[in-house]
Order: structure tokens, then sequence, then C-alpha cells
């Protein structure tokens, strides 16, 4: 179950032989990454709110997995790829909203529920959706947006792609817009921070994250759709392998910060890229390179909560909040009115 | 723990979780006792499955009882993943380059594989303690790095002889194999299985009779008061990951030295995580992971039988098992919820 | 306006925190509410802040029956609390602490709320630096912050919770100044407070409550005598305490400054004799806490020297003090002292000297039955931690305290106790003289700090306030001195 991950990306495969052919194969790489990084990034942000809410929602694994599949199934029964996706998002709203329940409601570990989870829905995905390994089913298709895609260079990597690879801009911008801009978003921040100081303020702490925490799964179930629906076609059960578990590590990685999530995982896209060109020359290496997130994740991590690096980051503060920052502080506790 | 208390909800959710598990397969249109009659009958139906069975449970045993240690201290060892592929790793370099007979080569397979794992769990240990990381994602990270470690050996350093593959390294030789007992017309795996059946006694006395673990279980339950009362928390949380790494990488010198024969990138076989659900189920009990630990392993080896006869996806053993965890969480927590029948303090005003 | 509070009940088991507590509070006015520690002053607080539902009664402000369901509630009806602890998200912005949880459209047009910032701050005569982050403010500054979001969020009654610990003397004018001004424009102001000085200077009316029922209202001034007997009740008993003789110093504080939260303690000099029994006074948070802390090695003094029977421990580890026979009980028994699912016989094998690795379960639990019936705790060898009352935590925690202790710290050690626990917790803390143990103990009880001290040491707004002989002191004036008074 823990292997590396390497997928076949294959436009970047081409050798260029002219200037020309070169540049076009950049254009054709960026183009991959951004798509490849796509369902990965609406997964993460997912996570992002559920966790900026101060809830930790560790199933995605098995989430993204059972919702690829369901989603998979949906759209092959129903002839279409948007029927999928709404199905997903149930699927992964669901085991969220299980989450949430047994944390608020029952006072259950979070990690507990949510690992127990992220194995039983993925043994649930590969148990139900065996029938449909090696089906084709419909597409998200491809959506050049005119005039945009015409900019030199740009057009060709972020507006030649589809509807999933846009929605993955949306959602990052979405995010930023809503934690920054907004009060419900600076509202959700301060229940994964301080509950009792939100509660204080009014604020109706245990069902906002339980509506966020049913939010940030729904987004994990499209981004399962898109694997199954857009980045691959078909549904087998390795398709998502480990990428529930790089959701997570991105939004540590990330700092809890939409944009440096985001960051986070178009630099894992590109690992992909690299892992995969130079398959030939250093087979080992790039088996491995895919595995560099997990380490990353924890240097962050020790930058961030390490005592001694502490005293180092008050002395070069843009040192440390270049490398990360703090989880919300009341991540993964549960919230009661005295 | 009061067992009586949670012994009939947990009756009750192992039912309805049948239950589940039988709609499932009503739903899939497969024959649902047929298919529970095949789980026993491909883990327990002949000599040889109960070797086979034998040899899945020593490794899940051995990585449950570290895993008792870890959660008595109040740690969420998720790392034990990675520490099973260490253990694996460094019983696969000694089993490569030890010579000799082999009386020299097993004991030392096992005592490298025990160090392996134990260095790979005082890791995510040390970024606790000293780095405030917490375990889940120390653990969590490590094990994709041991997995990422354990792959590259195999189709870098250790390949085999002109072909890079992931299907494993070479073959060891047969003196690094654990000796098997042959009888009624099968192999045994008496090593693995004394192994395991050892580390749960030791855990057992550990818990149930030391000054050590008793402290542990002090440290766990409340680290705040533990070291108020003068111990030394810090050394007590390395001591349990020392403990349950290097249970955790002996589970890894099973995976390599008596079942594959070779170190595959998916050495762990996955028992590392299994080992959680089997000890979420004991209730942090070590008396109980044998029962529960062969119970797992008898219906993730049965279900394999799935895929042949009625060619069912053998995950679904594993469906089975995660419902049973999960409605056995649930029905404890409902329990706790009755007037009465609380688990947990109750606050004084 | 005006706010009516009819009748409010609200029992927390068997404890009646608020006994059928009605009042009535004029528009305009500066209302000053005493009651010494677990009066129910805090309780009362917190039903009118909606953060608890009262078991019966019910609050009228302008004439009209509020719902206090929830702080949404209480905010919506216009009361607005200020906690002890201002309650301000410490990353985060000044001005999102600001907007945080205020009603409006989605968008949070920040450059708006700058300018509500601004504009409702400098009424106030408050000055924010909008861009800071809130952990970067002072304890006043994050008070001031509270006042003017609650202002701008249309409070007509303020509720302020102990508003003056750990404030600096100009920001206690200035809070001061604001509250009066406030006053004028016809808010209703709560002032909750231990320290009498503050509620003569500060308060047009008073009441005062004592265990959960309002025993005195009055229109200021009134004489401070006439509150302190009604905050504190009957006259207190004698003192019966037998001083035992005082041996050579077990500790010296030389100099030490102690820093810790809102507690600021400098240059503390204070001896204490083997087989003394020094009784801790003040207001809870006044740096009792501080000073047991650093007897006991969990707060190292910023400067200054610690010696305890005769080792210097400037700076020394807990574990190290541990090892010089200092013990520490603090208040949390159940959080700071037992493990809750480890049974009594599992407590005594963990206090034990004996190191020995496997344990003699027979001999434990032989152990513990001697123990369970020496100090009287109701409970069987096999009974948990949690199982047990108030009173058996208790004694079970004496029961753990090794043989050979040099210094003894306690914070609290009989709240929550009969009368007869107390009196036997006493009993076996006072035997310990004997041995020349000293003992140093926190206590919000004046009977208890009189009865059992040599001396007390009293400490106000985490500052240590004056040191008396217990024997040439009584309930009267340690009253006016944890209000921060000498007697007139």
């Amino acid at each position: 179950m823990l292997r590396g991950t390497v997928r076949d990306i294959s436009d970047s495969r081409a050798t260029p032989r002219t200037l020309q052919d070169r540049a076009l194969a950049v254009e054709a790489t960026f183009n991959s990454i951004v798509a490849a990084a796509a369902p990965l990034i609406i997964a993460a942000m997912g996570e992002t709110i559920t966790e900026k809410a101060g809830v930790i929602n560790l199933s995605v694994e098995g989430s993204i997995r059972l919702s690829a599949m369901t989603g998979f199934a949906v759209a092959f029964w129903a002839g279409h790829a948007l029927v999928g996706f709404g199905a997903a998002a149930i699927v992964g709203a669901a085991i969220a909203a299980i989450i949430a329940y047994s944390s608020i409601g029952l006072k259950l570990n979070q990690i507990a529920v949510g690992f127990v989870l992220a194995l039983l829905a993925i043994d649930l995905a590969s148990f139900l959706g065996d029938s449909f390994v090696g089906e084709r089913g419909p597409r998200v298709p491809p959506l050049r947006i005119p005039i945009l895609s015409d900019i030199p260079f740009f057009g060709k990597v972020l507006f030649d792609q589809d509807l999933v690879v846009y929605a993955s801009f949306v959602a990052i911008g979405a995010t930023w817009w809503f934690f920054y801009r907004t009060r419900p978003g600076l509202n959700i921040q301060g229940i994964g921070e301080r509950p009792e100081a939100a509660f204080a303020r009014g604020i109706a702490v245990n069902k906002l994250r339980f509506w966020y925490t049913v939010l940030g799964g729904a987004m994990v179930g499209i981004a399962g759709a898109a694997y199954s629906l857009d980045v691959k076609l078909g549904w087998r059960e390795t398709l998502t392998l480990n990428l529930g578990w790089i959701a997570l590590a991105m939004v540590i990685f990330g700092g809890w910060h939409p944009l440096r999530v985001a960051l986070g995982a178009y630099l894992f896209g590109a690992l992909q890229v690299v892992a995969f060109q130079l398959q030939d020359v250093f087979p080992g290496v790039a088996q491995v390179l895919p595995v560099a997130p997990f380490p990353l994740m924890i240097l962050a991590l020790v930058f961030v909560y390490a005592d001694w690096f502490k005293k180092l980051g008050d002395k070069f503060p843009r040192i440390r909040n270049l490398l990360g920052s703090e989880a919300p502080a009341a991540l993964g506790t549960v919230f009661e009115r005295e | 723990m009061k067992r009586s208390r949670t012994a009939i909800p947990t009756l009750i959710a192992v039912a309805a979780a049948l239950g589940v598990g039988i709609a499932l397969l009503l739903a899939i249109g497969a024959p649902p006792f047929e298919a529970l009659r095949l789980l026993v009958d491909g883990s327990l139906g002949s000599a040889s499955k109960i070797s086979i069975t034998l040899l899945a449970w020593s490794p899940l045993i051995l990585a449950s009882a570290g895993l008792v240690i870890t959660f008595a201290a109040g740690l969420w060892n998720i790392g034990v993943e990675g520490q099973i592929i260490i253990g694996a790793i460094a019983a696969s370099w000694v089993a490569r380059t030890l010579p000799g007979p082999g009386w020299v080569v097993v004991p030392a397979t096992i005592v490298a594989g025990a160090v392996g794992g134990l260095i790979w769990a005082l890791l995510a240990g040390v970024l606790k303690t000293h780095g405030n990381v917490h375990e889940i994602f120390g653990g969590l990270g490590l094990d994709f790095v041991a997995a990422g470690l354990a792959t590259y050996l195999v189709i870098g350093p250790w390949k085999r002889a002109g072909v890079a593959s992931t299907s494993g390294t070479d073959i060891f030789r047969e003196e690094a194999w654990m000796p098997e007992l042959q009888a009624f017309g099968v192999g045994w795996p008496v090593i693995p299985i004394a192994l395991g059946l050892v580390s749960v006694v030791l855990v057992w006395v550990l818990l149930r009779g030391t000054l050590f673990g008793l402290k542990l279980k002090a440290v766990g339950n409340n680290a705040h008061s533990s070291f108020l009362r003068g111990i030394p928390t810090n050394r007590y949380i390395l001591g349990a990951f020392a403990i349950g790494g290097g249970l955790a990488g002996i589970a890894g010198t099973v995976q390599a030295t008596a079942f594959h024969h070779k170190l595959v990138p998916a050495i762990s076989g996955g028992y590392g995580f299994l080992a959680i659900l089997v000890v979420l189920l004991a209730g942090y009990s070590a008396v109980a992971i044998g029962p529960i630990a062969l119970f797992f392993v008898a219906v993730s080896v049965g279900s394999t039988q799935l895929d042949l006869r009625l060619s069912l996806d053998s995950a679904f053993g594993g469906v089975l098992l995660g419902i049973i965890v999960l409605f056995v969480l649930f029905g404890g927590a409902w329990a706790a919820k009755r007037p009465g029948g609380s688990l947990t303090p109750r606050k004084e005003p | 306006m005006a706010l009516e509070i009819r009748d409010i009940h609200k029992h927390f088991g068997p404890v009646r925190a608020n006994d059928g507590i009605s009042f009535t509070v004029e528009e305009g006015s500066l209302h000053g509410i005493l009651g010494e520690n677990g009066a129910g002053k805090s309780t009362l607080m917190k039903i009118l802040s909606g953060f608890y539902g009262a078991d019966s009664g019910e609050v009228f402000l302008d004439g009209e029956l509020l719902h206090l369901g929830s702080p949404s509630d209480a905010i919506g009806s216009g009361i607005g609390m200020l906690h002890q602890d201002p309650l301000v998200f410490l990353p985060f912005s000044v001005l999102d602490n600001f907007a945080l949880g205020s009603p409006g459209p989605t968008h949070l047009d920040r450059g708006e709320i700058r300018d509500e910032l601004d504009r409702v701050s400098s009424d106030l005569g408050f000055k924010f630096d909008a861009s800071r982050l809130a952990g970067s403010l002072t304890i006043g500054e994050r008070q001031q912050l509270a006042i003017t979001r609650l202002m701008w969020l249309g409070a007509k009654v303020l509720i302020f919770d102990e508003p003056t610990t750990g404030i600096s003397a100009a920001q206690r004018l200035q809070l001061f100044a604001t509250l009066r001004k406030l006053a004028k424009t016809g808010l209703i102001v709560l002032f909750v407070s231990h320290k009498l000085e503050e509620v003569e200077d500060l308060c047009d009316s008073v009441t005062v409550i004592r265990h959960g029922k309002v025993v005195y209202e009055a229109e200021m001034p009134v004489p401070p005598e006439t509150l302190v007997a009604e905050m504190f009740g009957k006259v207190f008993v004698e003192q019966d305490h037998q001083a035992a003789p005082l041996g050579a110093t077990m500790v010296r504080f030389t100099g030490a400054t102690l820093f810790e939260g809102t507690t600021h303690i400098e240059d503390l000099n204070l001896e204490v004799a083997a087989a003394e029994v020094i009784g801790l006074g003040g207001l809870e948070g006044s740096g009792q806490r501080a000073l047991l802390r650093a007897c006991a090695g969990l707060l190292a003094p910023r400067t200054g020297e610690l010696v305890i029977d005769g080792a210097d421990l400037t700076g020394a580890s807990y574990r190290d003090h541990l090892a010089a026979g200092v013990h520490y009980l603090p208040a949390g028994r159940l959080e700071e002292g037992l493990i809750h699912g480890i049974s009594i016989t599992e407590h005594l094998v963990i206090a034990s000297e004996d190191k020995s690795f496997l344990i003699d379960w027979k001999a434990a639990e032989q152990t513990a039955e001697s123990e369970i019936s020496d100090y009287s705790i109701k409970g069987v060898p096999s009974s948990h931690a949690e199982a047990l009352s108030g009173g058996n935590q208790q004694r079970l925690l004496l029961a753990m305290i090794p043989d050979v202790v040099r210094l003894l710290l306690l914070e609290h050690p009989t709240r929550g106790l009969d009368v007869e626990s107390a009196a036997y917790v006493w009993t076996r803390l006072l035997a310990r003289r004997s041995d020349g143990t000293s003992i140093i103990f926190a206590s919000a009880d004046l009977d208890e700090l009189l009865r059992y001290s040599d001396r007390i040491v009293v400490f106000f707004g985490g500052e240590l306030f004056a040191i008396r002989s217990a024997s040439e002191t009584d309930g009267e004036e340690l009253g006016y001195l944890i209000g921060g008074r000498e007697r007139v």
C-alpha cells in the first residue's frame, strides 16, 4: 500500500530536436504539470478548509479513492461526467460527515475514526469497483479558452486545459478570497485558532466545524472524480495511490495557506514530471523522488515547531515565514461549551 | 478500561458490522453465506492454509504488541509501517552480506530488524520530544521515506542481476531463511510464531508487572501529572517508541526472511496499518491482540479465496474488518454517552 | 433603561452557585459586584453573557425579557462581556481581532472596518496600530481592543470581570476614565471585582454576593469595613494554631524576580524557617501560584537567588528540586496530581521509594490497604483516581507524599472538602513539622490561612503586597490586604 507514485505524463517525453520543438516541449511540460496538479490542488484546498476550522480529516487517502471509483461508476452508468462528479462529492462529504459527527457528537478521537475510514474506504473502493476496472467512461472534454489561450506560453500552459483545471484555479482563488477577504472566512480561522474565544463572540463553533468539514470532504470527493474522469480515463485500484497522503502533507508543507499549498502541489507535479524524465537515466532516483514531499513536510514542521528554531526564527522572521507557519492552534481538539 | 461495560456494545457492534457485510455482498449479487464460508475455508481449510495464516499472523501480532506499548504511552505510532520496512531492509542487508551458517545469520537478521525498526521509531520519537512534531505527521512522513528507500534499494543498488524491476531483489541464500518445521506434509513457521508469542507475553508482562510499564501507562494517561510526580516523561516516550519500533522491526525481518525471502517494495504487507486496527479493537490490551489478530489474518488470507472462487475482489476482507472496527468505536462511544455508563471522568464544577 | 436580574438559580451538581440572585442596575450607573472567590459572581456573569443557561430566573433589559441562550444572543441583546483574560486571537492582526465575529456582509471590507476601528477607538480615547499582531499587545491594550469592539457592536451593558488584573497603573487610570465616560452616555457597567479600593473609587452602587446569594446592596460610598464584613461573612474564628519551634532557614529568596503571565514579582526577599507554615493569600492569579512554582523549580527566577535547605537551586530543574526534598501539590487534583485510569494501588507504587523493576502486586495491594485505612480513604485498592471524591483524592495525594520531605508546597489543600476532611488533611500536614518540614500553601479561605499559618503573605495585582504574622492579624485586615488596601 505504500509505494512511490509514478504517473506518466506522455507529452513530456518527446525528444526535442529544433529550438522551436524545444520551446513547444517546455510549454507542453508546464501544461502537463498544471493539469497533473489540478485534482491534488482541489483536494488540498478542501483539507485546508477543514483543518483551518480545527478538524483533521485523516481519511483523505481513502476518500479520494472511493470517490474516484464512485464518480467513475456513476458517470459510466449515467453516461455523463458531471453526474459522476456530483456523486463523488457526496461520497467525500459523507465520509467527512462521519468524522465530524463522531468527533463533535460522540467525542471520539478524530484521528482514530479518520484513520479507520481511510483504510475502510480504500478497501471498499477496490471491492465495489472491481467490475469497473478496464471500462472506459465519459471524460471531461478539453476546453480551450479563446483569446486567453493565445497569450504566448501562459496561454498554452494555463488556458488550453479543461474544466477540472479551471476549477483548480477557482479553488485556489476562492479559498484564498474566502479566508482573507470574507467575514465567514475570518470566523473559520477564529474557530480553528481559539474556539472558546470564537464562541464568546457569538460564533456557533461546532455547527460550523461540522459544515466546513463536510465542505472540505466534498472537495476531496471532487478531486477523486477528477482522477478517474479526467487525469486518467477509467478506474483501477492504484489510480490515486498515495495522493491522499500527499494532499495531507501539502497542507502542512504549505503552512495552511492556500497559495503556498498550491505552490507545493505544483512543485509535486513538477517532481513527478522530472522523475518520469529521469526514469531511464537514474531508475532508482526516479522512483523515489515522488516521496520527497514527506521529508519536506517533516522539515517544515521542525522549522515551525522546534524551540531552537523558534529562537532562530525570532531573529530572522523572513526565513520562518518562508518555511512555514503554525497549524491552527486548536487543530484536532474538541470544543465543549464549558 | 473496564471491559465488562464495553462487552455488550462490542458484541452488538460486531453483529451489526457482519450484517452490513452481508448486505454489501447481497447488493453486488454475491451469495453471502457462501462467501463467509469461503473466508473460513480459505484461511483454516487445510494444513497448508493454516500454515500460511499463521505466517501472516506473526508479523501482525509483533507489530500489534509494539503498538500496545506506544498506545499505552498515549502515542499514535502511525510510523509503524515505516518501522516494519526499515526492519526488513536491515534484515535483508544482513541476509545479503553476512556469511556463515543459519544459526548465525538468522539471529543476526532478527537483531538487525529490531535495531532498524528501533532507530526509525526513535526518529519519530525525537521529532516529537525535541522538535515538537506530532508523531502522526512525523510517523506518516517517515513511512513514506522508508517506502521510498525500499523501492530505491530494490531497483537501484540491490537490483537483480541485469534487471531493474519492482518485483524484488534476488532471493536470499537459504541459510538466511527462517527455518520451518516440517509436519503434516507442510512447513510450519515456528520461529515467527514463537517471536510473535514471545512479544505478546513480553508486552503483557511489561505493562502488567513492571514499574516501567506502570509509569508508561501513567505518562499515557496524564503526562502532566506524571511529570509532576517525578516521572521523566520524555525518556518514557522514547522508551515506548524504542520498544514499539523494535518489535515492528522484527515483524519486518519475518516478512523479509520467512515470507518473501527477498526484499520487495511493499515488504510491510500493510501489516502496520492493520495492526493499528487490531489494537483499536483490542482496546489496547496485550492479551486480546492474539485472538483478534488471528481473526484479522484469517479474514485477510481467507478473502483471497473470494477472488478465486466467486471472482469477488479480495478487498472484501478489509472492508469487513474496517466496518467492525468503526462500529466497535461507535458502540463504545454510544455506551459512554448512556447515563451511568461513562468511561471518562466526570468534571466537577 | 435598566438591567433587572430576577431570581437567578444555577446549580452544578450539589453546589448552588447562584441561589436566587435578584438586583437591578439603573441606566448610566457603574455597578460593582463584590464577593470572595467562589461566591458565584463568575457564574452570574457567564449566565448574563450567554455562556451558561440559568436553571431558572429571568433577565430584563429596558423592560424587555431577554433570551440568553448563547453568547450571540447576549451580544444581540446588547450585553457585552470582557473576560479577565481578553479572549484575543494571538496570531491575528488587531484589525482581524476587531472584525472577527462581527455582523455584516460576506465581503470583509478591511478599509471600512479600519475606519470604524479608528472612529470608535478615538471616541474612547484609545489608539491602535491595526496591522500589529494581537499577541504583541499588552493585556491592557487587548482589553481596550475588546471594549472598542463591544462598543462598535452596540453594547448597552458592559460586564468587566476583574479587569485590572495584569494591567499597568496608567492603563487602569485610563480604563476607569473610559468607564466613567461610558456610564455618562447612559451605558450600564457591571464591575466585578475583589479590589475594594477600585470599587470605592469607581462605582456608584454595589451588590455583594456570598454563597450564591445577594447579601448586601447599597449606593456608594459605603465604609470599607462594611464591605469586608459582607464579603467574608461572620467574624473569623480565633486562631488556635500551635506554632512548632522553628528551625534553621529552609527557603531563601534573595532579590528574586518572578515573571509569569500577569505576575511580576520584583526583588523578592523571603525567608522561610524549617517547620514554619506560610500561608499565601490573595485574589486568584495574584502571584501565589508563581511563588509556589518558583519554589518547585517549575518557574526559574529571572534574577536573584533561591536556596532551599542549604542548596543553591537557582535555575535548577524540577527533578533537582524533587531530589532536594521539595514536594508540590497543585490545585488540579485530577489534572496535575493524580492520573485517571490508574488505581490507588498503582498510584502508591508510582510514589513508592521502591524502584525494583518487577512489581510485587500482592505486597503493593497490602500497602494500599494499609494506606487506605491509615488515611481513611473511601475506596478500595483497585479504585481508579477519577472514581474517588475530591476529599478522597486529596487523601490519596497526601498518602503519596514521600516519607522524607523538606518543603511541602500546596495549592488549595482543602478546597471543596467537607469540614472533617479538611481538618484531617491539616492534622496530617502539621504532623510533618516535627521532622522540620516547612509548608507553603495558597488558599482562598481566610479562615484556613489564619488557623494554620505562622505567617501570611498577601499578594495583590501580581505583586507581593504584605506579610503578616498570623497571630497579629485578623480576618478583617486580611480582607483589606487582599483588596489591596492597608487597614485604616
